[in-house]
Order: C-alpha cells, then sequence, then structure tokens
C-alpha cells in the first residue's frame, strides 16, 4: 500500500465525519494561531527597536558622569560632577574614531511663550548633536559654535514644546520665550522624531547651547556637564571607539589601575540590547503559553483517534481479514492523526496570519510575520500528529481480527 | 494433492478457570474445485474451525496445510499476507465499507498486497470481478444504494478480486431472503463450475448446505458426517436432504 493511497484512504475516513474532523482541527488551530501571533507581535516590537536603533543614531556612544558603584557607595548615575568640557576636547585629540562629540547638561524648567506655558527639559548640548543623532532641524536652524562660546540665549524647540506653546505646526522662528525669567530668542524648531530606547517623547523637550544651561539656568556647577553624546565612525567602530574613551577619561581624571570609573560609557547597543532581551523573554512566555494549547489541541486529536479507533472495530477487523498487516492499519491511523494536525496547522498558520495583520491595523501594534516559525509550527503539528496519534493507531494495529469482526 | 490438509486440529479457549473445547481434532482434505458445505448447530465449533481455515486465528494443536504448506504456525503478518493472495472471505453481514463504492470495495484486497498493483491495473480487475458477478452497472453505487443480494455479490467479487484458491462463506445467505439467498448461492455454484474455484460453505440451515457437492457436519467440536452430495442443486427444488440425528 502506497502512501498516497494511505493518505487517500485517510483523506476519505476524515470526510465521513466532517464536523467531527473541523471540531477536532479546531484545538490545532487555535493552538498553531496562537504561537504564530505571540511569535509576530514579539517580532515586530523587536522590528521597532530596531528602528529605534535607527533613528538614535547607530553609531551613538553616551557617557555620563558619576557611576553606580564608587567606592561601595552608589552615587546614581549623572550624580557625581565628574565631567567637564576639558574631557571633551580630551576624547576629541586623542580618539580620532569618535567623529562627533556633543557635551551635554540638561535641566527642567518652565517655559513660558506670551500666555502660554509648558514643562519641559531643556537639553544642554552642542552644534553636533543633530549630526550624531541624525536629526534635522525642520525650521529655521540648530545654534552654532559662536553661540557656544557666548553662551547665548537662544532655543531649538522640540516638535511638541512648539506645538504647546505656540499652536500646532506654527513657526516659532524668532519669537522669545521665558526660561527662569530670562528671554531666550528661538532660532528653530527639530523635525518630529517620535518616543526614544525607553519610551520617552523625545520631541518634548528644548535644546540650548550647553553653556547657556551651564551658566544661566544652573548656575551651581558652572563647569561641569553631565554628560558626552559621541558619534563613533562607524558601526563596527562602535565598542572599540567606546574604550578609547574610557582611557582617556581615565587618564583625565588621574584614575589609577584597579579603581573604579567615575563615569559610565554605554552605547546605543547596550541600551537596545537590554530592551530587546526583554522582548524576547515576554515573546517566549507568551508564546510558550499557546505552545500549551497546542499540546491540549494534541489530546483532542489523540481523543478522538481513540473513538474512532473504537467506533471503527469492525472496519479493522475487515481490513485485516482481507489481508491488511498490523503495520497497514497502523499507519492508516496516523496518517489520519498527522492530516489533521497539518491541516489544522496550516489553517492555524492563515488565521494567525489573519489575527497579526488585524492587530496591526486595529490596535497599531507593530507584527512581523515570522517564516521561521511558520515552518517550525508546521514541523510541531506534524510531530503532535504523530505523537497523540501512534497510541490510538497502535490499539488498532493490536486489535484481533476475528474479535473485531464480531465488535457490535 | 489436496488444498487444504487438516490433521488432528483442535482450538482451546481459556476463559479464566475454564477451558473450552470448540474444536477437538478435526482430520479433514478438501481438493482443489470441490464445492463443500459445513454445517452444524451454533456451538458446534464450525465457525472456530473456518476462523482456522480462514487464518483468521491458529489451532493450539494439529496442523493445517494450504496448498500444500504448514500455516498453523505463522505469525501474524504471514497470515495476513495467506489471506490476501489464498483465501476470499464472504460475511453475513457483507462488511462492505460504508460510503464508499462498489467499486473501491472491491480494490480494498489489492491495496494490501505484497507486491503493490498499480492504480489503473486495480480498477481493472476489480471492474472484471464486478462485471463477473453482474454488477457492471452498479460499480459507482454505495453499500446503501445496492439491495441485500447486490451487496453480498460485491463482497464476493471482493472476495475474488486477488484470485484465491478458496473463497470461504459464513452464512452468506444469513441476511438475505430466499430469492436472493437463491441468487448468491447459484453465484457460487457458477463460480465453483466455471472458474474452478474451491468453495467452503459454513451454514447452520440444511437446505442451504444441500447445494455443496460434499456436507461436512460439526457436532460438539467434531465432524460427525462427510458425504460426497449428488450434484448439488443449481435451484432449490429438490427436498431438503436427511441428515443424522
Amino acid at each position: 500500500m502506497t502512501l498516497f493511497v494511505t493518505i487517500r484512504v485517510a483523506l476519505k475516513a476524515l470526510g465521513r465525519n466532517k464536523l467531527r474532523t473541523a471540531l477536532t482541527m479546531l484545538g490545532m488551530i487555535i493552538g498553531v494561531a496562537a504561537v504564530i501571533t505571540m511569535v509576530a507581535l514579539g517580532r515586530g516590537a523587536q522590528q521597532e527597536i530596531e528602528t529605534q536603533i535607527q533613528s538614535a543614531g547607530t553609531n551613538l556612544i553616551r557617557v555620563r558622569a558619576g557611576n553606580f558603584r564608587r567606592g561601595g557607595v552608589s552615587m546614581g548615575v549623572g550624580g557625581a560632577p565628574t565631567l567637564t568640557a576639558e574631557d571633551v576636547d580630551a576624547i576629541r585629540r586623542a580618539v580620532p574614531g569618535a567623529r562627533y562629540l556633543a557635551a551635554g547638561v540638561s535641566t527642567r524648567d518652565q517655559v513660558i511663550a506670551a500666555n502660554r506655558n509648558w514643562n519641559t527639559e531643556i537639553e544642554g548640548t552642542d552644534v553636533e548633536l543633530p549630526l550624531i543623532r541624525i536629526w534635522d532641524v525642520d525650521m529655521g536652524a540648530f545654534f552654532n559654535p559662536s553661540h557656544v562660546r557666548s553662551a547665548a540665549k537662544v532655543a531649538v524647540l522640540g516638535s511638541v514644546v512648539r506645538d504647546n506653546l505656540f499652536g500646532e505646526g506654527a513657526d516659532p522662528v524668532g519669537e522669545r520665550i521665558r526660561i527662569r525669567n530670562q528671554s531666550f530668542q528661538v532660532i528653530g524648531v527639530m523635525a518630529p522624531k517620535g518616543a526614544g530606547s525607553f519610551g520617552q517623547d523625545e520631541d518634548d523637550k528644548i535644546f540650548a547651547p550647553y553653556t547657556t544651561v551651564q551658566k544661566k539656568l544652573r548656575g551651581r556647577d558652572g563647569t561641569n556637564i553631565s554628560g558626552i553624546t559621541i558619534s563613533a565612525d562607524s558601526p563596527d567602530n562602535v565598542n572599540p571607539v567606546a574604550d578609547e574613551i574610557a582611557a582617556v577619561l581615565r587618564a583625565q581624571h588621574g584614575i589609577p589601575p584597579g579603581e573604579p570609573d567615575d563615569f559610565m560609557v554605554r552605547t546605543q547597543t547596550d541600551i537596545t540590547t537590554m530592551r530587546s532581551e526583554m522582548t524576547q523573554t515576554m515573546t517566549g512566555l507568551l508564546a510558550g503559553i499557546a505552545g500549551v494549547s497546542l499540546i491540549v489541541g494534541g489530546i483532542g486529536i489523540m481523543n478522538i483517534m481513540l473513538v474512532s479507533v473504537t467506533e471503527r472495530t469492525r472496519e479493522i477487523g475487515l481490513r485485516m481479514a482481507l489481508g491488511a498487516k498490523g503495520r497497514h492499519v497502523l499507519w492508516q491511523f496516523l496518517v489520519e492523526a498527522i492530516v489533521l494536525s497539518l491541516v489544522g496547522g496550516a489553517v492555524g498558520i492563515g488565521l494567525g496570519f489573519g489575527v497579526s495583520e488585524g492587530l496591526t491595523r486595529v490596535l497599531l501594534w507593530p507584527t512581523a510575520f515570522p517564516a521561521d516559525t511558520v515552518a517550525l509550527a508546521v514541523g510541531f503539528a506534524a510531530a503532535i500528529g504523530i505523537f497523540f496519534g501512534f497510541y490510538p493507531a497502535r490499539q488498532a494495529a493490536r486489535l484481533d481480527p476475528i474479535d473485531s469482526l464480531r465488535f457490535e | 494433492m489436496p488444498v487444504i490438509a487438516v490433521r488432528d486440529l483442535a482450538r482451546t479457549y481459556s476463559t479464566g478457570a475454564v477451558e473450552v473445547h470448540a474444536v477437538r481434532g478435526v482430520n479433514l482434505d478438501i481438493e482443489a474445485g470441490e464445492f463443500v458445505a459445513v454445517v452444524g448447530p451454533s456451538g458446534s465449533g464450525k465457525s472456530t474451525f473456518m476462523h482456522i481455515l480462514g487464518c483468521l486465528d491458529r489451532p493450539t494443536r494439529g496442523a493445517y496445510e494450504l496448498e500444500g504448506r504448514d500455516v498453523s504456525r505463522l505469525t501474524r503478518d504471514e497470515l495476513a499476507d495467506i489471506r490476501n493472495t489464498k483465501i476470499g472471505f464472504v460475511f453475513q453481514g457483507f462488511n462492505l465499507l460504508a460510503r464508499t463504492s462498489a467499486l473501491e470495495n472491491v480494490e480494498l484486497p489489492l491495496l494490501y498486497r505484497g507486491a503493490s498493483v498499480r492504480g489503473a491495473e486495480r480498477r481493472r480487475r476489480a471492474l472484471a470481478m464486478l462485471d463477473a458477478v453482474g454488477l457492471a452497472d452498479r460499480v459507482d453505487h454505495m453499500p446503501n444504494q445496492l439491495s441485500g443480494g447486490q451487496q453480498q455479490r460485491v463482497a464476493i467479487a471482493r472476495a475474488l478480486v486477488n484470485e484465491p484458491a478458496i473463497l470461504l462463506a459464513d452464512e452468506p445467505t444469513g441476511n438475505l431472503d430466499s430469492t436472493t439467498s437463491r441468487e448468491v448461492l447459484d453465484l457460487f455454484r457458477q463460480l465453483n463450475a466455471e472458474r474452478g474455484i474451491t468453495v467452503i460453505l459454513i451454514t447452520h440451515d440444511h437446505e442451504i448446505a444441500a447445494h455443496g457437492n460434499r456436507i461436512v457436519q460439526f457436532h460438539d467440536g467434531l465432524v460427525v458426517r462427510d458425504e460426497a452430495h449428488a450434484g448439488g442443486r443449481v435451484t432449490g427444488a429438490a427436498p431438503a436432504v436427511e441428515v443424522l440425528q
């Protein structure tokens, strides 16, 4: 009996009881669809993170003043005034791989424009920031080196700040805003950027020269900066450059070997890897739960196959009387179980694809169709068919022909 | 050489503490081309004997040679091959696969042949067999679209499609009325006469048994009578044959 004939016999048997076949498949359909949807959601989140890496700047390195561990005392990032503008110059001189650098120091304050006001972050930075973050200026211009040298009271608004202070889409270039009772001139508006690596709104901030923030807004620690944002010259160079920067800063700060750093160097990859791992864990968990429903679907198949073997005892006896061997009967029922699980799996893949698409369209959740998971689901469905189909099929194959023929 | 040679054949069932001696030492030779009626009341051991002849069961004692080969100690798979190629079964309840066409029912034994038979060849042989039993115009009918007599003729076509040496019919007319019974029995006679197929007919009904050329009577697990029966009958006009007891 060829495989083709066996499959045809199995299909005929399944076709004789369509409702039961459909209900048995439903377990597999839901299981496979759930796994596909969960993995698609996970992959979608993953891809979004990758997009954010792009959007943050691929070659990004951030240096923060202070360190979590310093002489056994937790300082908190940015908690120690250890970085200065000289450190930036030192890195610029000593590390050629650090292509763009921007000193940073920020504060939070109320910003007033005419009769509106808005509480936001004022990020003091340097002229190269748009190059580092690959971030265009939408209106006007970013500040220039002379603004930084003179600590000029100029501001470049994030699009959210602009919307809240001047109205959506307005052009505020040339207008004046007040921060801490000082008048700043708006010289530009950044293009919208969207959410950052940890979901914070990147557009809800104001950029000003770091010298201005140091001297006019913070005042008390006039020469310190809280961080440096650096762009390496190529993505492959990010880690070596980060190491070189750390070495330069240790030399600058005169830290003896063996002592911990008084700063932290992190690459964009470090940050996104962390989030990526979180997402993967979550996806794994959800897919695992969905996988349980696959097992339940398999048990459903086994249950129905056992019922089917009992119901068709006379048929089995007849086939044996006509010369069917144990393995013929075994294969007949095994192929039925595999067909059930495979067809269920195929429909499940379709359903999972549909649900993923629906989630993307209706709830705007990002999803990515996982081709490898589809292959895995098909394999897993077949495995479930074999695993849960084998026991009933063996029961059938071991039946005694005479007892089966007489079975009522 | 007889097609079937049975020596001191016995079959004992143990149901817990009690041993049931269904067949207690039977000797029987059947020559090729015979039409043998095995007759006996229920519980006489004729069904157990038939199961052993049909290689559905194995004897607990004695020898059974089918076409010169001792088949009494073969494995399950070897017995399946014998059933497939050497023996054709016809049952009281027809045992056709439901919602499966007459043609496909007849093709069934060809599916289990060791040397596989191609689809077109299967179809050709099954059609020829259905033609031989007079159902050439019913090949695509489902069993529930056929009368009892037609269903039994499909079953006979199925039994013969592998060209077996013997045809074992277990109460083949038990579910049929007298007219269709006669048609089926005539078909057996015709196949026996024209094709030389050895027919073994198991029945409790002496009138049915009278269709055989030879009548073997079972009682209490033993053959109590074995005699040639003049000519047999093509139609049931002659009086019932007198039997022992």
